[in-house]
């Protein structure tokens, strides 16, 4: 199957609409939220006008239809990123519920003050905050694995600092800033060979390109729908079976249980150990329709299309006088852009390109650290996705252009 | 274009008048927009009438912000420090010339926030005023 732009652009309505009376959207924020297809919107419409009914208890034919709908999607969503089972598919809100999920369950079960967890510097502060909560609460300690002036993980470093036994090594797969995608085999297979677990965010990369959890032997991973297709709302801690079942529950209440008394209560089974209360029902059929999405076009050339836009947009860029792009060379990074120019912040540089209905994010996208290790208060970010295409890059071009009139 | 980038911003932004730091100072007061990063400080020298006799911004960020610091600067010399509890939203409206959104209006206020902050302990509710 050719990968054809112009018919993926179609089934999306919001790419067809103007900001402004004759200036047409390009969007360029979609590590940010992806835009939605027709099918998801159509998916989570119908399940309104038709099956609407809370799942699991109810036995009339909707709250039937209701809970084969939503647990369609956990199977789509299992073999989407190759899982054994979609019993070791928990719905979330979102990534950073998922990482949550791990900090409050499996690490306050297991980490004893004195005990080492491994982070990069260039987390998004989902996967710093919880950390940090649980080295106040804990004492636990925290090691960084550093990043490098082209925007690469320390690998060196990263061995140096196994060598202090740590229980979990936590990553992003890909830095929603840098662009970088890191090399988790390899991570995951040194974390192992140390005997930690590992904790991979997959925020950015289950979107972009094929993710394994099985050829990876990843413990945890943890992505969001809403940056795949999918609605806001929902996303999904994977676990490996065996550390699930070992863990004890994250929020306590119904669906959770096996059984309540007045004084004690027994967890439910996998997964809905971890689903407390009525979850997000519409948006798990909107993330399954998805992932049909995604699976139909295909991940690999989803990523060849997207490795094509960062080659075009990269050397475009860095043909601007005075405009710095951060993170390593097209051949390492999926399809993210930040850059800053000399003469404008990144706050103008956006406000500007948005006049020509080009929307691109500024400030320090959740990775404040990282900014502060390269020395810049915020950047400019413009990012790609399956419908993005060359002529939007080149509006993008042009946009900063005119922010160089207006401040060089 | 746009209203936004009208001359007296981009001027005030590329070269403002009243951007340092006065050393010895009666006050400094500084605070930054956690979102986007803007920084500012202000200092002032106070005579003994108790008006502003010098003032001076620093700080970083974006056009709106470090052009609405040196026209609230500006606005503030020789005026009673006692009367620079009274400024408002508007204050800084009526000296940029400009409509923003609830974005951008968090850049503009913030080198008023810093002073009535640093004067008061006020600027908490500064977008409601």
């Amino acid at each position: 199957m050719t990968f054809d732009v112009a018919s993926i652009r179609s089934d999306f309505p919001v790419l067809q609409r103007e900001v402004r009376p004759g200036v047409p959207l390009i969007y360029l924020d979609s590590t940010a939220t992806a835009q939605k297809p027709q099918s998801v919107l159509a998916a989570m419409e119908s399940f309104y006008r038709r099956s609407n009914a809370n799942i699991h208890r109810g036995v009339h034919t909707l709250a039937e239809e209701a809970t084969a709908l939503y647990e369609d999607a956990r199977a789509k969503i299992a073999r989407f990123i190759h899982a054994a089972s979609p019993r070791q598919i928990i719905y979330t809100r979102n990534t950073t519920e998922a990482i949550n999920l791990v900090a409050y369950s499996w690490a306050r079960a297991t980490l004893k003050t004195g005990d080492l967890v491994i982070l990069t510097e260039m987390e998004h502060h989902s996967n710093l905050v919880p950390w940090h909560i649980l080295q106040a609460e804990r004492g636990i300690r925290l090691e960084f694995i550093p990043v490098s002036p082209e925007g690469l993980l320390d690998l060196e470093e990263y061995r140096r600092l196994l060598q202090q036994s740590p229980r979990l090594v936590a990553f992003s797969h890909m830095s929603n800033v840098l662009g970088t995608i890191n090399p988790a085999q390899d991570i995951i297979r040194l974390a192992h060979q140390a005997g930690a677990l590992t904790l991979l965010d997959g925020a950015q990369s289950v979107p972009h390109f094929a993710v394994d959890v099985q050829a990876l032997d990843v413990d945890f991973l943890a992505f969001s729908a809403h940056k795949m297709l999918g609605p806001t709302g929902i996303g999904v801690l994977y676990g490996k079976a065996e550390l699930l079942e070992a863990m004890p529950p994250f929020l306590g209440g119904g669906d959770m249980i096996r059984e309540v008394h007045l004084r004690s209560f027994k967890p439910n089974a996998l997964p809905y150990k971890f689903e407390a209360g009525t979850p997000a029902i519409a948006e798990a059929v909107g993330f399954g329709a998805a992932v049909d999405y995604l699976s139909a076009v295909g991940m690999d050339a989803i990523a060849a299309h997207e490795h094509q836009l960062t080659e075009y947009a990269l050397e475009r860029l860095e043909e601007i006088p005075g405009l710095t792009v951060f993170g390593p060379s097209a051949s390492r990074k999926g399809g993210v852009a930040a850059f800053v120019l000399d003469c404008a912040h990144p706050h103008d540089v956006a406000q500007i390109l948005d006049q020509g209905g080009v929307a691109v994010r500024a400030g320090h996208h959740c990775a404040q650290p990282l900014h502060e290790k390269f020395n810049i208060p915020a950047t400019t970010r413009a990012s790609f996705y399956l419908y993005s295409t060359t002529e939007e890059i080149d509006r993008l071009v042009d946009g900063i252009y005119k922010v160089k009139k207006y401040f060089g | 274009m746009d209203d936004l980038y009208r001359e007296i911003i981009i001027e005030h932004y590329k070269n403002p008048s009243y951007k340092g730091h006065l050393d010895p100072h009666d006050y400094a007061f500084e605070d930054s927009n956690p979102l986007c990063g803007d920084h500012i400080e202000i200092t002032l020298r106070v005579d003994a009438a108790g008006r502003v006799a010098e003032a001076a911004f620093d700080g970083q960020g974006c056009a709106i912000s470090q052009a609405s610091a040196d026209l609230l600067v500006e606005s503030i010399l020789g005026k009673p420090v006692e009367d620079i509890k009274n400024l408002t939203k508007q204050h800084i409206l009526d000296l940029l010339g400009i409509e923003l959104g609830p974005v951008r209006l968090k850049c503009a206020l913030l080198s008023l926030k810093v002073l009535k902050g640093g004067l008061y302990g006020l600027g908490e509710t500064l977008e409601d005023a």
